[in-house]
């Protein structure tokens, strides 16, 4: 999993405390979006007009995006999907909110829970510590592409199997983080697994299931690259 | 004729046996939609703006700004200046702008003006709380718990055990969309465990009748208690909905206001003295316990639990404190009064020197009418988790103890009552032979979609996906809230009769074709037949035809005609731990529980609930805590890093055993959601302390208690 290690948000919610004080009502401390918003500053963005601008830093001439609008391109599932948003929006928030795919959940908010996993180019990533300006450019894969015709991919066959989900909430993300470690290493061992599916949370209690659906999938999707000759089911 | 009585086990086709929840494949592929995924046409944002003090009384608010601002659409004063808040994070004021950004900056364009209060949060020490936050205390005696102490032949521990307080933290928090579908009608998406009955709760706040509520919901991401009221948010949405001109307002609880204000289970702590005669029989009990569950206190729980000790005495105080206030958390107050009655009793069977699972089973008649449900749990668990083979006496380490990695064994035994609530269905035969069932229930990934198509499959003889189960409305027949484990009971009984009384009607239509008596008739493997002949039978459909045009509902009832369903069921838990005494860590080894529920119905989703009372009972064993900052009354973990839930690595290996069969079926199903719930705390705390030879008196084990109790144990003072 992909966890920034940036977050200086821990734990800093103590306000004012004097008598009579007029406070900021931010709960205190830095937010999560005001410190996006503020850590996009540092980043070049080439591909976008719309809300571009330069501005002068450290004497060089840089390219900057927001705080406006900007329209933005992402290559989801396979396909260009577009989306006008703030610089400090995140990908999750892109996908839920402008885009309607639900798949991945809003949970934590903050990078601890993986419910909001999807695949950047390959590797697993919480998509809430994703801003959806920086996925431009990435291929990103969701919950929503795994089944086909109506066929559940081998993982998310495995977690009906053997019950690896009650609420549900958990499910999807555990389902991505699952498929991403079984596609990089298709036999996990025990504690390969329990790295693999570390950055992920339930709090149902499905882990029991979980490790049922992983040795599962293991099996089946082995079962499919020996059939097609090579590394199948991507 | 077809009756109501479950089907004897040999002829069960799906009650009973492995079923894959219905749901299973929506939720896997994200086509799931939970509250929280709606995007409704139209739909704007709402965020609550909360409080920074624990105790305070607003001055003035100011939200001038914060209405100029582009894209805010509303703002609305919640609780205005005069009120005192009672706990952090209490609901101020909302706003509703066209996205989630702009109405975050607008909550930060609202200006507050509060005079602080003194405030008061941590209530650990009864010591320390002071006289205004300690109510007055309750006292109970049965028996003659003084003169009994003081007899002879008597062994008697004296010992501190708590539980703090923890909170739910469901993964899909609290909140709703609301909408109006015209200037009297209100439409409702909430997360809530209360399809039925939480409309009748905005319709009153709103003033409207409550036949102008409606409300949807498909799936919930969690609720495990918190989530039956309206909530004062979901109130705001409603009539924030309105104030943009009806268009559908969301508003979900962002992360730390979910952990602060959406639920607590209260905290539990008592001085116990417990004693036995020296031959090993359970003789007195005295017990001085506090707890809180936030503003409001909280009651004392059942000490001593499930041993009905002959002489006992308890005196109880209800400490308020500025917490967000406590809810029901699944089987309210038997997991901490669990952890402090068998904790004491483990601690009083150590200092006998007797295995704790002998002196269980030599007082199990204290345990009342499941005495032998227990015995039996016991002696199978022990089999399960090889308790004879590893156990030690306290301290000197189970089998497989290094020098510095200490394995222990513990138990616990828990009890609920899980009688089935009302439940109304409408069941309905198609002249085409569909057959559909609908009922304002809510599957809170228990499995209640899954059970109520068994129930009716079974029933009717159809082949499983021969029915639809629609649930989550409430223009649906009205079915009870899912808490205290009553939903099984309650649907699988009014989905039975529904099921019966429509079969019943089917047969006397189709009987004269069939040239015999509705009583001859009965229904199998698609097929209706006479009873016990194949020759003589009509296809489903068939008969169904018979019909004409009308489709054929019937109305079904719980309660109702026969006793499908009881209450009262019995567990048992054995946790196997290892201690490394170095770091003060534990670590799950094995976790075996064996549980009675009566007759069940979806063998894979009972296990499930099973498995996963287990995880969450290891999450509030050794992680979970609300801590609280006495300095500012806020939370200070009031997020999903500190706020620690086990993952997949923490929680070892598991073994459920579900009583069944002869004794048990005929009791009809019985809720599950409680009990296993119950035991996991004390099992485990019985564990740590059988493998480091010193009781840590309070839930969660963290490695830094258990550190302290070491040092203790080292120091001389051995509890």
């Amino acid at each position: 999993m992909s966890s920034p290690d940036d977050r200086s948000d821990i734990a800093a919610d103590i306000p004012e405390n004097s008598e009579f004080s007029e406070i900021s009502n931010d709960n205190g401390g830095v937010s999560r979006r005001n410190f996006l918003k503020g850590s996009s500053v540092a980043l070049t963005i080439p591909l976008i007009a719309k809300g571009e601008k330069i501005v002068k830093a450290g004497g060089a001439e840089v390219k900057v995006l927001g705080p406006d609008k900007v329209n933005i391109t992402l290559n989801i599932n396979g396909a260009q999907r577009t989306a006008s948003v703030e610089t400090r929006v995140t990908l999750l928030d892109t996908l839920r909110n402008e885009l309607d795919m639900t798949g991945a959940k809003r949970v934590c908010d903050r990078a601890t829970c993986g419910a909001c996993t999807v695949v950047m180019d390959g590797k697993p990533v919480y998509a809430c510590t994703v801003l959806a300006v920086d996925a431009q450019g990435k291929s990103i894969q969701t919950v929503e592409s795994l089944d086909q015709n109506g066929n559940l991919h081998p993982v998310q066959q495995a977690f009906v199997d053997n019950d690896a989900q009650q609420c549900g909430f958990c499910t999807p993300g555990f389902v991505m983080a699952c498929k991403a470690l079984l596609d990089k290493n298709p036999s996990p061992t025990q504690e390969e697994m329990e790295m693999g599916l570390g950055g992920n949370l339930c709090r149902c209690g499905t882990y029991n299931g979980i490790k049922g659906a992983v040795a599962q999938a293991s099996q089946e999707m082995k079962k499919t690259r020996t059939m097609k000759g090579g590394r199948g089911n991507g | 004729m077809a009756d109501y009585k479950w089907p004897e086990e040999g002829k069960r086709k799906y009650i009973g046996k492995r079923i894959s929840r219905v749901d299973g494949p929506h939720k896997v592929s994200g086509r799931a939609k939970y509250t929280y995924d709606l995007n409704r046409p139209g739909m704007l944002f709402g965020k609550i703006l909360r409080s920074a003090h624990a105790h305070a009384k607003i001055v003035s608010i100011d939200i001038s700004a914060a209405e100029k601002m582009p894209g805010v659409k509303a703002v609305k004063i919640i609780q205005g200046p005069g009120t005192e808040i009672q706990w952090a994070l209490d609901e101020i004021a909302a706003v509703v702008a066209v996205d989630e950004p702009t109405a975050e900056d607008a909550i930060r364009a609202i200006k507050v003006v509060y005079e602080k209060l003194p405030h008061f949060v941590n209530e650990q020490n009864l010591d320390q709380v002071p006289a205004a936050y300690r109510r007055q205390p309750t006292e109970q005696t049965k028996g003659e718990p003084d003169a009994a102490f003081k007899q002879s032949d008597v062994v008697t521990v004296e010992g501190t055990y708590g539980n703090d307080v923890i909170t739910h933290c469901c993964l899909e928090t609290h909140g709703l969309v609301a909408e109006w579908e015209d200037d009297k009608n209100v439409l409702i998406h909430p997360s809530t465990q209360s399809v039925s009955s939480i409309g009748q709760e905005l319709a009153r706040a709103l003033g409207i009748p409550a036949g102008n509520v409606h409300v949807k919901m498909d799936h919930i991401g969690g609720g495990f208690g918190s989530k039956f009221p309206i909530d004062r948010w979901g109130i705001e949405a409603a009539r924030l909905s309105k104030m943009v001109g009806g268009k559908p307002v969301k508003i979900m609880l962002e992360r730390d206001a979910e952990l602060a204000v959406a639920g607590t289970r209260p905290s539990a702590y008592a001085k116990v003295k417990v004693a036995a005669t020296k031959d090993g029989k359970l003789l007195a009990w005295d017990s001085e316990s506090w707890g809180s569950g936030g503003v409001a206190g909280t009651g004392m729980p059942p000490y001593p639990y499930v041993w009905q000790i002959p002489n006992a005495k308890t005196k109880h105080f209800s400490i308020t404190t500025h917490v967000g206030p406590q809810r029901a958390w699944r089987a309210p107050n038997h997991p901490q009064a669990a952890l402090i009655t068998m904790s004491a009793i483990d601690d009083l069977a150590a200092k006998l020197g007797t295995d704790p699972l002998d002196f269980f089973i030599k007082n199990i008649e204290m345990t009342g009418v499941r005495a032998n449900v227990y015995k039996d749990e016991l002696l199978k668990g022990a089999e399960m988790i090889e308790w004879k083979k590893l156990w030690r006496p306290r301290g000197e380490g189970a089998v497989g103890s290094t020098k510095t990695l200490k394995r222990g064994l513990g138990l616990s035994i828990h009890t609920w009552g899980g009688g089935g609530h009302a439940s109304d269905c409408d069941l309905t035969i198609h002249p085409d032979g569909s057959v559909e069932i609908k009922l304002g229930s809510q599957d809170l990934g228990t499995g209640t979609r899954t059970t109520i198509q068994i129930v009716v499959a079974e029933s009717l003889g159809l082949p499983f996906d021969g029915v639809k189960v629609y649930i989550g409305d409430n223009k649906y027949p009205p079915s009870g809230s899912s808490g205290g484990s009553t939903t099984i009971g309650g649907v699988s009984a009014s989905s039975r009769r529904a099921s019966i009384d429509a079969l019943n009607q089917l047969f006397e239509k189709i009987a004269p074709a069939m040239s015999t008596t509705p009583d001859k008739l009965e229904a199998t493997g698609g097929k209706i037949q006479v009873i016990g002949d194949p020759t003589k039978s009509m296809t489903w459909k068939q008969a169904c035809a018979k019909l004409g045009t009308q489709p054929l509902t019937t109305r079904g009832k719980h309660p109702g005609k026969e006793s499908l369903t009881s209450a009262g069921v019995g567990g048992a838990m054995m946790a196997d731990v290892t201690v490394d005494i170095e770091t003060g860590i534990v670590k799950m080894n094995n976790f075996v529980a064996i549980q009675d529920c009566g007759l069940i119905i979806d063998m894979k989703t009972a296990e499930s609930q099973v498995f996963g009372a287990m995880i969450m009972g290891i999450g509030y064993s050794l992680y979970e805590e609300k801590i609280m900052d006495s300095q500012t009354g806020r939370m200070l973990n009031g997020n999903m890093e500190f706020y620690k839930l086990p993952g997949l690595a923490d929680v070892g290996n598991f073994k459920v055993h579900m009583m069944t069969g002869k004794g048990y079926d005929e009791r009809g199903p019985i809720g599950l959601g409680e009990p296993p719930t119950v035991s996991p705390g004390a099992a485990i705390s019985n564990a740590v302390a059988n493998a480091i030879g010193v009781r840590v008196s309070t839930i969660p084990l963290t490695p830094e208690r258990v550190l302290a109790a070491l040092a203790m144990k080292k120091g001389g003072s051995n509890g």
